[in-house]
């Protein structure tokens, strides 16, 4: 038994021993985001986004002499101090690169520690890819060298949408309504103050906030919604209170647009089917329908290949892996990621899906073209959840907000 | 005027729903004395069953082949469950269900994913049965008012005009008594185990398409369950019937008006502070009904703790 044992454990010892040679070549990225609970949906679909973006870089050479990208998936339950414990353990097992984009609230306690870590620790620092988090104040207040974000901020997209809404005479009034914590209340001041400037004749009939993900019955904000008079509805909701949101707002009778941020994917798409045709708008980053080029359409096509219930619906995803191999390369390093970051820093990139892609450098926020999509069945290339219904770019507004003021004091070291 | 209407129909739709859920789980718990965490999520599987069902063959078939297997499985989970912890008393049986209910949700998630399903309203119902004022009222809504009132009087016959019913209800107070009269009384335990927790899968059919079909769905109706039952009187069948339309009409109209903390407070006397920013009461002068609408019932639970602990109609008194 204790010779079983014995060997087990040298086996074992070796097993771990080759596994890490293996690794050294490797250039890791820490994906810390949800992988269990309510969120793990969103979570695991971005991570098979990351690893599929970076197996395209792998197979066309690498980066540096043949390195191998690799993404290491780290589980943070969406809890701001979980994420702090993960981010510890990756940089205690010499990752570089950190990709975190589920919550805001995970991404503002992630960047204060990184700063702080960086600052302490000089010889092995690490750069903070926030794909996906977009509070404004991320490149605003709290903007550090270390953090680049690749998503359009609350702003920029509001920014895209209200300029959407200004064209449309049609509208007269709007209800925003949102989960009742920063992200919603970033959306609900956004709207308020660019509707105002750009479109001073329409009225806000409405403008609430409700329990975030304790919402059984969406019916009396519907009532509400649809009394007020409301010739639009805007909201920054997502998961389940999205869908419960859009459900209840149309089944009770709101025939107006219903301009939302997150109302895709992740088996939102395939719950409102029908219903959403005609009402729900999304703005976002990335060009799925029409596919932007070739090489677009093929990557899908490769994706859905290998995971046919997934969803590309983080595109920009992709740009991230993309950049961060062009800095690398461009660095001759993936060791010093000050290096790294200079490089990133001002790098003007095509995007994977169309368009042209600036990391401003002043702030670190990533300006790139913003679409509004219309959720349909009608010309779809690539729909979401196989349900034969996606979004079709309705109108673009290229490189969204490119001089949006930031309160950013970058210190660069 | 029209608006108190709609928000009438709306409140008795969530009370309904809610209280197909506390029947099953008022008369379980009158039997065992022991709360059943896991009720929620046979609501949960009601819905995943009938969603897996409706695919093959509509949802009609759903409605009507899942809340028997949901209610199958309940009463197995009493014979082969519940009752061999029974004996070693009430804690291990909470413990037991807790645990149910967290194996559920996984398995749920194990075999469904974690994303919602597209659990959809049948073509037959999905259209606007009228409207009132600009707010329509889905066909569906009312497809479920009817559903829960024609189960609330068939529970109400059964449990008070048949011979089954008054041995049940004669089970609940004196189990012991009634063995000793030749029923067999852990027969009559399964079957209203199985028979509550067959309500919770109507429960989940019926809500599915409309509250959404997700991992998350028993954890949110999971504890305003129970405040139901407490509220309504524990094993009272009216009882549950009374609290659960009582909470749903409260939390709908919390929603649906606007009322400020500052105008009710104003109202009985009290005068807005001049700066409210520096006032150590300051969110309390903010609150606005919508948001403490769901915490409403709770508040009333803690009343009628105090001031009826029996509950509305409860008789116990233990």
């Amino acid at each position: 038994m204790k010779k079983i044992t014995k060997l087990g454990a040298v086996s074992a010892l070796s097993l771990i021993i080759g596994a890490s040679a293996a690794f050294a070549e490797n250039v890791r990225v820490a994906f810390i985001d949800p992988l269990s609970g309510p969120f793990a949906g969103t979570g695991t679909n971005g991570l098979h986004q990351f690893e599929f973006a970076a197996e395209l870089v792998n197979e066309a050479g690498g980066v540096l002499d043949g390195d191998k990208i690799e993404i290491v998936a780290f589980d943070n339950k969406i809890s701001p101090k979980e994420s702090l414990i993960q981010l510890q353990v990756a940089i205690d097992q010499g990752i570089r690169y950190i990709a975190q984009g589920n919550s805001s609230g995970v991404a503002n306690a992630l960047t204060e520690a990184i700063d702080k870590h960086n600052r302490r620790n000089p010889d092995n620092r690490v750069l903070f890819l926030n794909y996906s988090a977009v509070d404004p104040a991320l490149t605003n207040d709290k903007c550090n060298f270390w953090h680049f974000r690749f998503d359009a901020n609350a702003d920029i997209k509001m920014d895209a949408l209200t300029d959407v809404i200004a064209k449309d005479d049609g509208i007269k009034k709007i209800y925003i309504i949102g989960q009742d914590y920063s992200f919603g209340k970033a959306v609900a001041a956004a709207a308020n103050s660019m509707i105002a400037e750009k479109r001073p004749d329409i009225e806000i009939v409405g403008d609430e906030l409700h329990p975030i993900g304790k919402v059984k019955d969406f019916t009396p904000y519907a009532r509400k919604i649809v009394s007020s008079g409301a010739d639009a509805v805007i909201t920054g909701n997502w998961g389940a209170d999205m869908l419960g949101l859009g459900k209840s707002v149309i089944e009770n009778g709101f025939e107006g647009p219903i301009y939302t941020y997150y109302a895709a994917a992740d088996g939102i798409t395939a719950a409102f089917g029908e219903s959403g045709k005609g009402s729900l708008r999304l703005v976002a980053e990335g060009l799925i329908n029409p596919p932007a080029s070739e090489r677009a359409a093929e990557i899908y096509s490769a994706f859905k290949e290998k995971y046919p219930d997934g969803n590309v619906s983080q595109g920009r995803i992709f740009n991230v892996i993309e950049m961060l191999a062009k800095a690398i390369n461009q660095a001759g390093t993936a060791d010093d990621v000050v290096k790294v970051a200079y490089e990133l820093e001002g790098m003007e990139h095509d995007g994977v899906w169309g368009g042209k892609l600036k990391m401003r450098e002043v702030d670190h926020q990533l300006i790139q073209d913003v679409h509004i999509h219309a959720h349909t069945d009608e010309n779809i290339t690539f729909d979401y959840d196989n349900s034969g219904f996606g979004l079709v770019a309705e109108s673009t507004v290229t490189m969204a907000s490119a001089d949006i003021p930031t309160t950013c004091e970058m210190k660069r070291p | 005027m029209e608006l108190i209407l709609v928000n009438l129909i709306d409140g008795l739709v969530t009370g309904l729903l809610l209280f197909m859920l506390s029947a099953g789980l008022t008369l379980i718990f009158s039997m065992m004395g022991v709360l059943n965490f896991a009720h929620a999520s046979f609501y949960m599987l009601g819905a995943y069953f009938a969603y897996q069902i409706s695919i093959a063959l509509g949802f009609w078939m759903g409605l009507l082949i899942a809340p028997l297997i949901v209610g199958v499985m309940g009463a197995g989970v009493e014979r082969y469950g519940l009752r061999r912890v029974h004996q070693y008393g009430h804690v291990p049986e909470l413990i037991f269900t807790f645990g149910l209910a967290l194996l559920i949700e996984e398995l749920v998630q194990f075999i469904w994913g974690k994303n919602q399903m597209p659990y959809e309203i049948p073509e037959v119902l999905n259209f606007t049965a009228f409207a009132i004022a600009g707010n329509s009222i889905p066909a569906y809504k009312i497809f479920m008012i009817f559903i829960s009132i024609a189960i609330f009087i068939g529970l109400l016959y059964i449990l008070t005009k048949t011979r089954v019913g008054m041995i049940i209800q004669a089970a609940l107070s004196y189990p012991r008594t009634v063995e000793a009269l030749g029923h067999n009384v852990p027969l009559i335990f399964m079957g209203v185990f199985g028979v509550g927790t067959a309500l919770a899968g109507v429960a989940g059919v019926i809500a599915g398409p409309v509250l959404g079909t997700f991992p998350g769905m028993a954890f949110v109706l999971g504890s305003i369950v129970f405040v139901t039952i407490v509220i309504g009187g524990l094993g009272s069948l009216w009882g549950a019937l009374v609290a659960s339309l009582l909470i749903g009409w409260i939390t709908t109209f919390a929603k649906s008006y606007n009322i400020e903390m500052e105008d009710i407070l104003n109202g009985i006397g009290i005068a807005t502070p001049e700066d409210l920013s520096e006032n150590l009461f300051r969110d309390l002068w903010a609150l606005t009904s919508p948001q403490i609408a769901d915490i409403l019932p709770y508040i009333l639970m803690v009343l009628i703790l105090i001031f009826r602990p029996a509950g509305l109609f409860g008789k116990r008194h233990s």
